[in-house]
């Protein structure tokens, strides 16, 4: 199966121009929110700058962080585990399942784990695991992928998540109403939490001095599944250390506001030692993590925190959907994340950008995004991920901008030609046309009315 | 005070009008106006696409014709910052430091060097305005809505000494139109898309005239415009502040 | 060469040089001139309900009611026996209907508080219970999540929780549907010592 490219998926997204706007005035609406939560606070952008250089700090000692971390948290109980890819990261968590002869397990949102396709792993094992963010229990029942890393579901419709439900949990046909809707996975998913025998999380910031861990969640699903199940297995990615304790006052005052125009979540959980009788495992994977660490020019993606608040602010997400971009996590950041992962397979998504620069702004850790996304267009080109017919039109623009005389002629003939056969250019090969009248063609340029009228 | 005017390929080619008022709003200000008769582009089509090593004959180019002047000054933040973040090639690393150093979009040159605070200009008509995304977010032309700092905006500060002239905002303020380069046709459907919900929300306030400070978004939102049948024209900056000067 | 050691061995090799921790200056964080305003109010946009005034009397109200509908109520306000609570299984806390607990901290700016493992007396407490009531001493109000995390221990217990409202999710159509998985109503009462 060939995976679309951004533009071919983002064209098929748009052609439901009203769901388009819809997609478009929904995520709008988080910016918005987070627009008015931000403002609310004078400090913002020092927030933002302590954040960036924390992260920074801690990226530039990586290492002695990780064996801080997992030196504390073993000391506390924690059994800490090392997963250098995807594959390492779905082995160490069937192998805690199958030596605990486990069959119920509840995960709460993790990209980390949707990133190793730990869900697909498990299945061809023979395990079924639940997501219990309800988001993802909404697309994990209509066998997609999330969309977005904080709003999976964001590109459902309730009447989409009244079907799925009508058929999955048996609700009402027709009735649309969300708090029907969320009310009827509370009561399915309750049941779940409370036989479960393990439960998997992600983790939002780990804690290098003390070893202990914070997940945040709205729903309370994480907290639900972890006190009630025997075994907690927590995923994360290498990037997600902070230094210190005190950095979470920082870190919790950027995470939710920008994610969501929340103050904070309603549930910012600390995990410092297991409850008397469980286990709590740590998973700690790199993934291309380290790698991405030794490019100078896009180590600092690594501080990302998943906000998602470059989603919402993008314009060209908000209008092509999470799944256009065929990643774990799509929208600017998932562009400059994922070349490293693939940089074939991945070579469109840098270039599904208008380099706009608003992802840049929002974001609270101040990922250089657009500058990136700049930066892996030139290394792709450099590693002939590129069209030959686009570099050969690339080479002959170089070579006419080049040379005075011969852009003066070309601009010459080529407003020639659009004044005299507009029907040269006015067809369907030319892609401006499709939607788009193409500018009037003067006779004169600027440089021959200069030369008349200095 | 030399001024060298930098003109882009595209407005050189297809919108020499935008030119002509730069050059004149420049010289009617007191500049002393030069047009380097050899420039031809700044070479951002190729860097923009990851092509920056194809820019080498551009910067050099533009090395050659620029590098005696006091102010480089060009109706385009796009250009402009291209310039400033990549030109590399084609003479010593002060030269080019120089030439990065002095090149500026129209508005700020106004604004920051000549220090204008009046103009004899004059344009009775509602106007919206377009934020181009390089001068906003690029150049702080003007206050971006992601920030939490205080507003300005140097191209209304212009407009606002223009008589007559009614001024309107988009509701999404800075939002990107979806010119962005080569995205126009690379990314066709999203980029008409952008296009036309930014000029839906200047249709919901009536204007007249869509006005920006590129003229590249201005291409991409009048080719629209006239497709769809619709009366509402599209203006650059120096053609409003260079009316009836 | 195991993971643990490849992993350490490349973030080694391909980290940057040194860049320094930021001096952190919390004079430049937000004060507020009215932290009791500040709190309720931000108690309230999560979703939750505050009470202040009268809330001494209110909560006796409150817990008489609960009482009087004979329903599953834990009051960890009087009766924290710990090991009793602690050793429930999920199955049994499911239909407990109303949980009191005392807070440790509240933040104004966000209308959070910090719960330890201790005041929860069984991690799950807070969390699977139809309805939260919290109370909380107006003299333990901080700004903001900085003065929050000066105040607090995060590592004397084995958990601890800031709770902002009742759970609640927007995933469907960013539709704000409160009661999600956690408690489905959060009441909170500022009372300066629940035993005076």
């Amino acid at each position: 199966m060939s995976v679309k490219q951004h533009a071919e998926a983002a064209q098929e997204f748009i052609r439901d121009e009203a769901r388009t706007d819809w997609h478009d005035e929904t995520l709008w609406f988080v910016r918005h929110k987070r627009d008015k939560a931000v403002n609310t606070l004078p400090e913002w952008e020092i927030l933002r700058d302590w954040a960036s250089r924390i992260k920074n700090h801690t990226l530039s000692n990586l290492d002695h962080y990780l064996r801080s971390f997992e030196e504390k948290a073993a000391s506390n109980g924690i059994i800490i585990h090392w997963a250098s890819d995807a594959e390492d990261h779905n082995r160490i968590v069937h192998k805690i399942i199958a030596d605990n002869k486990i069959e119920r397990i509840v995960k709460s949102k993790s990209m980390l784990t949707e990133e190793c396709h730990l869900n697909e792993y498990l299945q061809n094992k023979g395990i079924q695991i639940l997501d219990t963010d309800l988001g993802e229990y909404i697309v994990q029942l209509r066998k997609e992928s999330p969309s977005h890393i904080v709003l999976p579901a964001i590109h459902l419709k309730r009447q989409d998540v009244s079907e799925t439900f009508h058929e999955h949990l048996n609700t009402e046909k027709g009735n649309y109403d969300p708090q029907y809707l969320a009310g009827s996975a509370r009561h399915h998913l309750r049941e779940r939490f409370i036989e479960s025998d393990l439960a998997i999380t992600g983790v939002n910031f780990a804690i290098a001095e003390s070893g202990s861990f914070v997940v945040c969640t709205n729903e309370g699903n994480a907290d639900m599944g972890v006190h009630s199940a025997g075994i907690h297995i927590a995923c994360m990615g290498i990037e997600k250390l902070i230094p210190k304790t005190e950095h979470l006052g920082i870190f919790l005052r950027l995470l939710a506001r920008s994610a969501t125009g929340q103050p904070i979540t309603t549930y910012s959980s600390h995990f410092h030692k297991p409850r008397p009788g469980q286990q709590m495992h740590v998973v700690i994977v790199d993934n291309g993590r380290s790698r991405q660490l030794g490019r100078a020019d896009f180590r600092n993606s690594l501080k990302c925190i998943r906000c998602a608040a470059c989603f919402n602010t993008c314009p060209v997400y908000r209008r092509s959907g999470g799944h256009s971009y065929h990643s774990t996590v799509a929208g600017p950041i998932g562009s400059i994340l994922n070349p490293n992962l693939d940089m074939k397979a991945n070579s469109d998504l840098p270039f599904a950008s208008t380099l706009c620069g608003s992802c840049s702004n929002v974001c609270p850790v101040k990922i250089d995004i657009h500058d990136q996304l700049w930066k892996w267009r030139q290394v792709i080109v450099a590693n002939g991920y590129v069209d030959k017919g686009k570099k050969a039109g690339m080479q002959g623009m170089a070579w006419v901008l080049s040379n005075p005389q011969i852009y003066r002629l070309s601009g010459k003939i080529g407003r020639w030609i659009m004044r005299t056969f507009p029907f040269m250019l006015n067809n369907s090969l030319n892609v401006w046309y499709k939607q788009r009248e193409m500018p009037r063609a003067p006779e004169k340029s600027f440089r021959d009315w200069f030369k008349e009228n200095k | 005070m030399k001024v060298g005017l930098f003109i882009p390929c595209y407005i050189d080619q297809f919108y020499p009008d935008v030119a002509i008022a730069t050059y004149q709003l420049l010289k009617k200000l007191g500049c002393e106006v030069s047009y380097p008769m050899n420039q031809t582009c700044c070479g951002q089509p190729m860097a923009n696409s990851g092509f920056s090593d194809l820019t080498k004959g551009c910067d050099v180019n533009f090395v050659k014709n620029f590098r005696d002047f006091d102010y480089i000054v060009a109706p385009s933040g796009s250009c402009v910052l291209h310039i400033k973040e990549h030109l590399k090639e084609g003479g010593s690393p002060a030269e080019i430091e120089s030439i990065r150093h002095n090149v500026y979009e129209l508005s700020e040159f106004l604004i920051d060097i000549l220090k204008i605070s009046g103009l004899q200009a004059s344009f009775p008509h509602k106007v919206g305005m377009h934020v181009s995304c390089h001068g906003q977010r690029g150049l702080h032309l003007s206050s971006m809505s992601e920030l939490v700092a205080p507003a300005f905006s140097k191209s209304e500060q212009l407009l606002r000494m223009v008589d007559g002239l009614e001024l309107l905002k988009p509701v999404r303020v800075d939002e990107c139109c979806g010119f962005g380069g080569t995205f126009c046709v690379f990314e066709e459907a999203v980029s008409v898309k952008m296009g036309k919900d930014r000029i839906k929300e200047h249709l919901v306030n009536d204007v007249e005239f869509i006005c920006g400070g590129d003229t590249s978004c201005l291409m991409h939102m009048e080719g629209i415009l006239k497709r769809q049948g619709l009366g509402v024209k599209t203006i650059h900056l120096a053609e409003i502040l260079n009316s009836a000067l | 060469m195991s993971a643990r050691e490849t992993i350490l061995k490349a973030v080694a090799m391909n980290k940057p040089e040194l860049n320094d921790l930021p001096d952190i200056d919390l004079s430049l964080t937000i004060q507020y001139p009215d932290l009791i305003q500040q709190f309720t109010g931000m108690v309230e946009a999560a979703g939750g309900k505050a009470y202040y005034e009268n809330s001494r009397q209110d909560l006796l109200n409150d817990i008489a009611e609960v009482k009087a509908e004979g329903k599953f109520m834990i009051n960890l306000l009087e009766d924290s026996n710990d090991n009793e609570w602690a050793n429930l299984k999920a199955s049994e806390l499911e239909a407990l209907d109303t949980c009191y607990l005392q807070a440790e901290l509240g933040v104004a700016e966000n209308g959070a508080m910090w719960i330890s493992e201790k005041q929860m007396a069984n991690r799950l407490m807070p969390f699977i219970c139809q309805h939260l009531v919290i109370v909380l001493n107006p003299g333990d109000l901080v700004n903001n999540m900085h003065e929050a995390y000066r105040q607090i221990d995060a590592t004397a217990n084995g958990f601890g929780v800031f709770i902002a409202g009742p759970s609640k999710t927007a995933d469907i159509e960013q539709n704000l549907v409160i009661g999600a998985h956690g408690a489905r109503s959060l009441r909170v009462y500022l009372i300066d010592s629940v035993d005076s």
